[in-house]
């Protein structure tokens, strides 16, 4: 019995060493639970899942971008244009007869926005060669001018009730848009460890070099992986635009900063070959729970951004100092 | 002349790595005015002795003495103001940057403020210039610069304080004949300072020509000081190597399995040119040339990862047109690399990941990669090569350098190759894994599969290859077969001497 728990013991360390930030997650969680009435709460766990579904959803593919040792910035864009899409379309007049089904075009038309401005992120970074942080910080910049063109600096509202209904509905215990997150993370989670696409994932960001010695067609690979996180983003768009059935031109800003904390801070280098979906699942957990939680105890908005920037180094330190592996490092 | 016996002097180093004892008991010393030329080959320590001496490496035994002086080096700077400089083989110049500022850079003369005296700083870079008579002024930028002159803005680096001993590591590998005589007349004016000169290289020629004392290193070991005009390069040779060189390899019978890769009049930019070759089942086809001269163009073209010009590729009888490494896996050719670490392996992946690579696609039931497929021919082929690891778990970065040599090549056994080209097999990896990685190329040979054997060591083609091809400046000079091949017509084959 007792050995049992050693190795168990030794199983459960060895987890904390890799993913650290969910030991981080379990401490604020109790942090949380002790220091305010209201945080130990289903119903609250459940507003926290909402909360985070949204970048949840972008990290999502932000870590497969990211272990390619890419990133993308136009995330918040993206999650714009595809909300306003969303939510006007739904409403053109074509559509008049069509009742609640007009909403699927809707849809449809805002997640194929986010694949096509993925798979256009991607296939400039594949064909000019020019670092994926220049392409979406161009696309970025861009693609939100295209959205204040496109809604003329108006926000949409979203006049079939249907639609945020949607957004503020339930399946069994939970909310319908936590569920889809939840859902999404345990694809990509399969998608990320288990299939092909995924194991070239790792090998194209650990080394170019050796994947195009091994045959891995590295342009046409990173290309896939920019058209996945776009679906993302643009998905994101379409589940917050139904939380609040309306969309405006200024949805996502800094969307892109907060996705990226997340990754980061579920143990993905930004060099790329390194990282999980368990890991950015924590990530993503960890900043839903400190604002959700922070918020309960009342803390002003601008402290809050000043105690996530400094718990985001102080947790990268930590893992640094806790897997260093590097020895080598040259000293600055 | 110098008051002191020696300018630089290391006593009973040790210097041991993770995996290698790099350096055993080694003993050396420069006198002022003086070439000394340190001998070896790869992996025989030379880097390690060098990275010691500049203070890149604190020794775990032994003793440094600059000048008669005991000293404790933590830093190549401190290294520096005691008067040791290590003229790198690459360059480590700031490009964008001015010559007189890469002089002094990390210690720029400053004004008030911590303002930089250019006035100072471009008068002290010219007087250092001058002495080096260097055409170029101060104010040049470095990327401006021929790779000669660059070599120069590096040694007039060393010469900003009262340089005792400066250490070349193979500083003539990318320069002209006419600018190495520039760089021998300067060689020469440090020697007629009184500065104690410290010369590694490859090239016999020209250590016979400049060099006072040869020390030789092998296996990390001192091997012994002979003086110049008292040697020559038989003797030199083998106390590099550790037996004197018989290269007949008697008895072994020449294949005579099919034709299974062919090409004719290959060419590609100013990299190669007219190169025609066949290889036989069976057979390992040695190339052998100086670093440049083409060898490893060749591999990387035929695996489509550069463009031919011209040519003709023929595999099993059929001509075919690589586009692509994607394109010439498919094709049966595999290419193990020159360097592992950079392009053979993902170091952050495990070793059954990365031994299935390339065929993970084949391996998958359903959506997902089948896990006991990958585990099979994991573990065949690591009982295959012998590969010593505690698991497939294990990371590629944590292994030795033979094993994770075993790993690559073992990569591109599980494809079943029709053609194996080894660029480098052994490069970096200690003394027993070599053989160990030459035998293995053999037998592969002996299995039928078709071996290309590129490597810059000449006991290691002279051991491994049934033919060996010489190239020199992208064209190929000489074949020979086992028997014929000798080190002096080999040597000359790759200089252009036949």
């Amino acid at each position: 019995m007792s050995i049992m728990n050693k190795s168990s013991a030794a199983r459960l360390w060895r987890q904390v060493v890799r993913h650290p930030i969910w030991f981080f997650v379990l401490v604020i969680f109790i942090f949380f639970s002790l220091a305010t009435d209201h945080f130990f709460a289903f119903h609250n766990f459940q507003n926290i899942l909402v909360q985070t579904s949204t970048i949840g959803l972008i990290a999502l593919g932000m870590t497969l971008v990211m272990i390619n040792g890419n990133i993308d910035l136009s995330v918040g864009a993206t999650l714009a244009l595809a909300a306003s899409l969303a939510v006007d379309i739904q409403g053109w007049p074509v559509f008049e007869s069509w009742g609640d089904w007009a909403m699927l075009p809707a849809v449809i038309a805002a997640l194929a926005s986010g694949i096509m401005l993925g798979a256009l992120n991607g296939i400039i970074v594949w064909k000019t060669g020019v670092n994926a942080f220049i392409v979406t910080l161009g696309a970025m910049l861009g693609v939100r001018g295209l959205v204040f063109i496109y809604t003329q600096e108006q926000s949409f509202y979203a006049m079939n009730f249907a639609y945020s209904d949607f957004g503020s509905s339930a399946v069994g215990p939970l909310p319908t848009l936590a569920v889809i997150f939840l859902v999404f993370t345990v694809i990509t989670h399969f998608l990320l460890a288990r299939t092909v696409h995924g194991r070239n994932t790792y090998a194209v960001g650990g080394n170019r070099d050796a994947a195009v010695n091994a045959g891995i067609r590295v342009g046409p690979h990173m290309v896939v992986n920019f058209m996945i996180v776009g679906f993302f983003a643009a998905l994101a768009g379409v589940t917050l635009s139904t939380q609040m059935g309306a969309s405006t031109p200024n949805l996502g800003r800094d969307y892109e900063l907060w996705t990226i904390t997340a990754v980061v801070l579920g143990g993905t280098k930004l060099t790329g070959g390194a990282g999980n979906i368990i890991g950015t699942l924590g990530g993503v957990l960890a900043i839903g729970i400190l604002r959700n939680g922070m918020n309960l105890m009342q803390v002003p908005a601008f402290y809050v951004l000043v105690i996530l920037g400094t718990i985001l180094i102080a947790v990268l330190f930590l893992d640094k100092q806790v897997n260093r592996k590097e020895d080598g490092e040259l000293r600055v | 002349m110098n008051a002191f016996d020696t300018a630089l002097r290391v006593q009973g180093i040790v210097k041991t790595f993770p995996a290698v004892r790099a350096l055993d008991d080694v003993s050396f010393d420069v006198r002022p005015g003086e070439v000394h030329a340190l001998l070896g080959e790869n992996g025989a320590g030379k880097s390690t002795l060098m990275k010691v001496l500049a203070g890149m490496h604190r020794p775990d035994q032994g003793r440094i003495f600059i000048s008669e002086e005991p000293a404790i080096l933590h830093s190549p700077l401190e290294a520096k103001r005691l008067g040791v400089v290590l003229i790198h083989q690459e360059l480590s110049l700031a490009e964008q940057m001015s010559v007189a500022e890469n002089i002094f850079l990390g210690e720029l003369p400053r004004k008030n403020f911590g303002m930089v005296d250019w006035k100072k700083l471009y008068a002290d870079a010219e007087a250092i210039l001058q002495r080096l008579n260097c055409d170029f002024g101060p104010q040049t930028r470095v990327e401006d610069l021929s790779i000669a002159k660059k070599q120069m803005v590096e040694i007039a680096r060393a010469l900003t304080v009262e340089a005792k001993a400066v250490i070349f590591d193979e500083p003539t590998a990318s320069l002209t004949d006419q600018e190495k005589e520039v760089l021998f007349d300067v060689i020469r004016d440090l020697q007629a300072q009184g500065v104690g000169i410290v010369y590694i290289s490859h090239r016999m020629e020209e250590i016979f020509r400049i060099s006072n004392r040869i020390s030789v290193l092998r296996d990390g070991t001192y091997r012994g000081t002979l003086e110049t005009v008292d040697t020559n390069e038989d003797e030199v040779t083998r106390l590099m190597i550790g037996r004197s060189l018989d290269t007949s390899r008697g008895g072994k019978v020449v294949s005579t399995g099919p034709v299974v890769l062919k090409v004719e009049n290959l060419s590609c930019g100013d990299l190669f040119e007219n190169v025609s070759f066949s290889v036989q089942a069976g057979e390992v086809l040695g190339f052998y040339g100086l670093v440049g001269a083409g060898r490893t163009a060749i591999a990387e073209a035929l695996f489509g990862l550069r463009r031919l010009s011209q040519g003709k590729v023929v595999l099993n009888g059929q001509e075919i047109t690589i586009t692509s490494p994607r394109h010439a896996v498919e094709q049966g050719l595999a290419l193990v690399p020159e360097s592992r670490k950079e392009q053979g392996l993902v170091l952050g992946m495990s070793c059954r990941d990365n031994m299935t690579l390339p065929q993970i696609g084949n391996l998958t039931t359903g959506p997902f990669v089948s896990n006991g497929g990958e585990i099979a021919i994991f573990d065949r082929y690591r009982d295959l090569l012998s590969i010593k690891t505690p698991g497939w778990r294990q990371l590629v970065g944590n292994l030795s350098g033979g094993n994770q040599q075993k790993i690559v090549i073992g990569k591109w056994l599980a494809m079943r190759p029709k053609v194996l080209i080894v660029d480098e097999p052994t490069r970096g990896i200690d003394v027993g894994s070599k053989a160990e990685i030459h035998n293995l190329l053999r037998e592969l040979a002996a299995d039928g599969y078709a071996v290309i054997v590129i490597s810059s060591e000449m006991p290691e083609i002279l051991s491994v290859s049934d033919r060996i091809i010489a190239m020199y400046r992208g064209e190929i000079t000489r074949e020979f077969t086992a028997d014929e091949v000798t080190e002096d017509n080999l040597v000359q084959a790759i200089s252009g001497l036949s």
